[in-house]
């Protein structure tokens, strides 16, 4: 009798227990539902308002007067060739710093502090960036309101992200497996460029592309170091037909870029300009989740041999 | 060095002497003034409870306490026959690691292909020609048991191999490079009873090849594969003495109970 009873009892405390379970699976799904659908409404509006505008012409034409012929060409090359600078100047500073303070880096009070200074900068705001940038580099070092200043600016800003990936990625990999290679005699170095970083490269990698897809949508320290917003011609162009057939011009050459064009006419008064916007907010948004995208993909195809 | 001088004649047959040898991890001594020699191609087989400091003196032999911040040595690891004391600071630890190989506790190959995996020890060492390479990693892989289960595959990925596999390749990779000490570290403990059977006869096999220092949790284990065995308990080394000896007549109570399983 008294097991019965028992089991009756259990019964009553397990449905008890069960209630909330339900309580908060529902509390959770309204949660997530307000995110997801106020992304998608404001997905869908920029759709509705942009879509028409979009055709091979946007994507050809400079910024003018008249709405219907007006498009992203400059703001899109100025945007890919920042990206390019910025690429090449966070990539090789952020895995260096990374290693060396994941790695080689003594554990001391300097280091300790350098640590944590790497992994605040990641929440300076952007527009602080903006200012040392048009301190440094506009002004002190000369390279003027230029291509070459606002990738080093988005370079700075990008840098702890780059940092921190690198180190949480080959923080990642097993103790067994490094001292795996310093058991066989491997130097630091060794063990660095044949173990930590190929096995590294994957999770590395993924942190570049999230801090370039945060970068790519920057506006304040684009703003401060003076991008124009209006634009109707091209950087000079890299390539060349004649000898040394590389140039390096477009480095110092004014420019905009894509959320600066887009603030410019979202500033008109005009109807049309709105509508440029959104289309050029979809563009933004579409190449944003293209590298974020491209980061799951290339994350899953590096990790695709390793095991732990 | 004082021993050698005065008995040159049994100094021959030791690799290693031990002396007086203090470990530290901050302010924790984890080893106590241990004393031991390594007879030249033998097997001693370190046996204790857990924590007892046995991990901690096998890692000793190959500097690698040096990778991490404050762990200190006090006393000599004297590697015959050049009589270098392979703790001294002007000694580097690189140096001894390319002399005393290393095998782990978990198998851990690199994810590279079995050949690159074999391979690495001697690319660390510069060794570029594809027919020298060639040649080692084969007979690298023949005297860890492993060739004829690997040579149709050896570009595939070490990960594709079962545990036991994955250890036996481990065993190669650290012979690949003729090691004059091979270290052991609790090599069996993460294998099924037929992978460690295999692994245990291999470790006798190679014995005529190079001298062999083993940690082991399993007594029955040091029991079949050892020469020499020493008996540690709390940093110290409470008996060393040979194998028969340690577990058939052992002269220290603690190393009877401990052997005799009473405690431990």
């Amino acid at each position: 009798m008294k097991s019965v009873n028992n089991l009756e009892e259990i019964r009553k405390i397990i449905g008890l227990h069960k209630k909330w379970d339900l309580i908060f699976m529902i509390t959770g799904i309204i949660a997530l539902m307000i995110a997801v659908l106020t992304f998608m409404a404001l997905f869908a509006h920029m759709l509705i308002d942009g879509m028409p505008r979009l055709s091979w012409e946007f994507f050809t034409s400079f910024p003018s007067r008249r709405p219907e012929s007006a498009g992203i060409l400059s703001a899109w090359v100025g945007t890919t060739l920042v990206m390019l600078v910025t690429a090449f100047a966070a990539v090789p500073l952020g895995i260096g710093s990374g290693v060396y303070l994941e790695e080689y880096a003594p554990k001391n009070l300097l280091t300790e502090i350098i640590e944590i200074n790497v992994t605040n900068l990641a929440g300076v705001p952007s527009i602080i960036y903006g200012l040392l940038a048009l301190g440094l580099f506009v002004y002190q070092l000369g390279f003027g309101q230029s291509i070459l200043a606002a990738g080093l600016a988005l370079a700075l800003l990008i840098l702890p992200v780059v940092i921190v990936a690198t180190r949480e990625a080959i923080r990642s990999i097993p103790v067994s497996i490094r001292e795996g290679a310093y058991a066989l005699g491997a130097t630091k170095w060794q063990t660095v460029s044949d173990h930590l970083l190929p096995y590294s490269s994957a999770g590395i990698l993924t942190g570049i592309i999230i801090g370039l897809a945060r970068a790519i949508g920057e506006t304040a320290p684009i703003i401060t170091i003076g991008a124009l917003t209006f634009i109707a011609f091209l950087p000079p162009s890299p390539v060349k037909s004649e000898f040394p057939y590389v140039s390096f011009e477009w480095l110092t050459a004014p420019f905009t870029v894509m959320p600066i064009q887009m603030f410019n006419w979202v500033s008109r008064p005009e109807e049309a300009f709105q509508l440029n916007a959104a289309a050029a907010g979809l563009v933004l948004v579409v190449m944003t989740l293209a590298m974020n995208g491209l980061a799951i993909y290339l994350r899953y195809r590096m990790r695709k041999n390793i095991k732990w | 060095m004082q021993i050698n001088s005065e008995k040159p004649i049994e100094t021959i047959q030791y690799k290693s002497e031990v002396k007086n040898l203090s470990f530290y991890y901050g302010g924790f001594n984890a080893l106590k003034n241990i004393d031991m020699v390594l007879h030249d191609k033998r097997i001693t087989a370190l046996i204790g409870p857990s924590g007892c400091g046995k991990s901690t003196f096998l890692r000793c032999f190959n500097r690698m306490h040096d990778l991490y911040p404050g762990n200190r040595y006090e006393g000599e690891i004297i590697l015959h026959p050049d009589d270098v004391n392979i703790l001294a600071s002007n000694v580097d630890p690189i140096e001894v690691r390319m002399r005393i190989s290393m095998v782990f506790q978990k198998p851990n190959p690199f994810p590279k292909s079995i050949y690159e995996n074999v391979a690495y020890g001697l690319r660390v060492r510069g060794i570029k020609q594809r027919a020298v390479l060639d040649e080692k990693v084969e007979a690298a892989l023949r005297n860890s048991a492993l060739w004829d289960e690997v040579k149709d595959r050896l570009h595939h990925l070490a990960f594709n191999l079962s545990g036991g596999q994955q250890q036996r390749l481990c065993i190669a990779r650290a012979l690949a490079t003729d090691p004059e000490i091979l270290l052991f570290d609790e090599p069996t403990s993460a294998l099924d009873p037929i992978a460690t059977a295999s692994i245990e006869e291999l470790i006798t096999d190679l014995k005529n090849k190079v001298t062999i220092l083993i940690v082991t949790h399993n007594m029955q284990q040091a029991a079949r594969v050892s020469d020499y065995t020493a008996y540690m308990y709390l940093g110290e080394l409470i008996e060393f003495n040979v194998t028969d000896t340690i577990f058939i007549k052992p002269k220290n109570k603690q190393t009877e109970d401990y052997i005799t399983g009473r405690f431990g």
